[in-house]
């Protein structure tokens, strides 16, 4: 069995385990919470991980799902699944025809473009309150599938863990592939890669478009869950979050994604009663894990292991 | 409307372009500068932006004069600068683009948590420099501090020439910027480069946020948005360009108020992303930058 099998049947043998040991639904709440941003994070570490490109704007693509799934379902009717997969596609879209120019950028010109990117689709869910209810938010119906919802936060708890396990299923799969490898080899040098045939341009917006995919699932997942959402889901700073998972957790690692997901989610909650001090630690926390470890907490612990 | 209220409307929101040009202006030069020094791009620049602001309000309001409130706010943003460079770039100055841009995230969200501890939520105001009353030009009319602002950022750009280019280690400061292992072996203390770069870039953020401050009110968060735009404005100069970053600056400020003036305010806020998303997708080293070529 190859050892990404072996770290797909732990993580499956961990989510089936866990709800079990968890004392009451306010923490199951927060797993579930945990669980989704694993999602949009296991996607953004595919484009930053294995394929080295930054992105500060994929709170955008989250915020599009979110908002994509609240307005199809609350103001046309559309049921939730095709809404969501609505979302998936009209967001994958953007993002495709977006790569092509963005992708070409490097370094800070990248970081830029993305930033710019989600900001503006921030601005645009602000303004835009006829259809998103504007700063205020607007409410999301149930995740309806063929007369069925789930209800409360246990049953949300097996929905949301499939997700992501398939979704960690998906993601391996594509680093191991073909694809996998050329996004490696793009990372250590696009000119080397390029120059043994690897078609670096197609390979980003690929990886690209599915990271926002990724995100914008997570999106509608969060906005069917929680049930209520405002602009913030799209805000810069849910950017830098997601980004914060994903260097915590580890570059380049799809436990890692996990585990900066379960870190960073449940963080500001044990700190809820210092007001104001959840930034304070947040910050310190992504500038001490870059200058100490910049691989990230779990192959860095992964590492020392293997060497002990 | 007659010719001369369009004349009058326009120069209402040409005053008010160049005053938050200018600030966008210095922003922007605060990043060009850091940018030069160390190649790395200070997602913190618009927290020295917000503590000019906001430092001057407290001292201000706890009973200094207000030149002395404005020179504790730069100070506090100079020591800002310093401690980021030596405690969070330093020691990883040699990472990836990526790992400098994140250091850089964290240093900024980290101060504007302290800012949030100590100051609180509120929004504040500081008192203009010279009073409120404005001064009426062709039918429009213009506030003393956008004429504080217009004539301090201009002094500074000109001290700012004077030093990069008649001073012995603004020079030094130029010539690391070119070539950071030429410049060591003819002597120069790169690190201390990187240093000053900081110290001087948290200068003119506090400078800018003191100058805008009773125009625009201020906040703990007030830093993210200018910081942002000031990143705009300096990509939009090509990056490292001192030039560049002035006029991509005002370009900004005026493209904002003209936006605001004749299409739409609520998008006011959009018009500086959509820009450089163009200037990016079609011109992708800025309207002033050279065309470089990568070395593998």
């Amino acid at each position: 069995m190859t050892s990404r099998w072996k770290a797909l049947l732990a993580l499956a043998a961990l989510l089936v385990v866990l709800p079990w040991l968890l004392p009451n639904t306010y923490v199951l709440d927060v797993v579930n919470r945990i669980g989704i941003n694993a999602i949009a994070v296991i996607g953004l570490n595919l484009v930053m991980g294995y394929a080295g490109q930054v992105s500060l704007g994929h709170a955008g693509f989250f915020g599009l799902g979110a908002y994509t799934s609240a307005i199809l379902t609350a103001r046309y009717g559309w049921p939730p699944l095709v809404a969501m997969g609505a979302g998936m596609v009209g967001t994958g879209l953007l993002a495709f025809a977006v790569a092509r120019p963005i992708l070409r950028l490097r370094g800070h010109y990248l970081a830029m473009a993305t930033l710019g990117l989600g900001i503006i689709v921030s601005i645009v869910i602000t303004n835009e309150s006829a259809w998103t209810g504007g700063p205020d938010g607007m409410p999301v119906d149930a995740l309806n599938v063929a007369g069925w919802a789930p209800t409360g936060e246990f049953q949300w708890y097996w929905i949301i863990a499939a997700c992501l396990w398939l979704a960690a299923w998906f993601a391996g799969n594509l680093v191991d592939s073909p694809v996998g490898r050329a996004l490696r080899a793009l990372h250590g040098s696009e000119a080397a890669a390029q120059s043994v045939g690897v078609d670096v341009a197609r390979y980003k917006a690929r990886v690209f478009t599915i990271s926002a995919v990724f995100a914008s699932f997570a999106g509608s997942l969060f906005a069917h869950y929680v049930g209520f959402i405002t602009p913030q889901v799209a805000s810069f700073l849910h950017s830098i979050e997601l980004v914060t998972m994903v260097v915590v957790g580890g570059m380049a690692s799809v436990h890692g994604s996990v585990f900066g997901a379960a870190l960073l989610t449940a963080l500001p909650q044990l700190l809820a009663e210092f007001e104001g001090w959840e930034m304070v630690v947040f910050g310190a926390l992504l500038i001490l894990v870059m200058v100490l470890l910049p691989r990230g907490l779990v192959p860095t612990i992964l590492r020392r292991l293997r060497h002990a | 409307m007659t010719r001369s209220e369009y004349v009058a409307e326009f120069l209402q929101f040409l005053f008010s372009g160049l005053t938050s040009g200018s600030i966008y202006a210095l922003a922007a030069l605060g990043f060009a500068i850091i940018f030069n020094a160390s190649g790395v791009i200070n997602f913190a620049q618009g927290e020295f932006i917000m503590l000019g602001g906001m430092v001057s309000v407290f001292l201000a309001a706890a009973g200094l004069a207000l030149p002395l409130a404005i020179l504790g706010a730069v100070l506090v943003a100079v020591v800002a600068g310093v401690l980021i460079d030596k405690v969070a770039i330093e020691p990883a100055r040699d990472a990836e683009v990526v790992t400098l841009i994140i250091i850089t995230i964290g240093a900024s969200i980290l101060i504007q948590g302290l800012a949030q501890v100590i100051f609180g939520k509120g929004q504040h105001a500081l008192q203009p420099f010279s009073g409120d009353t404005p001064l009426a030009i062709g039918g429009a009319s213009l506030l003393p501090q956008s004429l504080w602002v217009m004539a301090v950022s201009a002094l500074v750009v000109v001290v700012l020439w004077v030093f990069f280019n008649r001073t012995r280690f603004g020079k030094a400061m130029l010539a690391s910027s070119y070539n950071r292992l030429g410049a060591q072996l003819v002597g120069i203390d790169t690190r201390r480069v990187w240093l000053v770069a900081f110290a001087l870039s948290g200068a003119l953020g506090a400078i800018a946020g003191a100058l805008a401050a009773p125009i625009t009110m201020t906040s703990y968060d007030a830093g993210l948005m200018l910081g942002l735009k000031g990143f705009v404005a300096a990509t939009l100069g090509g990056l490292g360009s001192g030039a560049g970053a002035v006029a991509g600056g005002l370009i900004l400020g005026l493209a904002e108020a003209m936006t605001a003036g004749y299409i739409s305010s609520a998008y006011k806020d959009a018009v500086p992303f959509v820009l450089i998303l163009l200037v990016l997708f079609f011109l992708p080293r800025g309207i002033f930058g050279s065309r470089a070529v990568d070395r593998v």
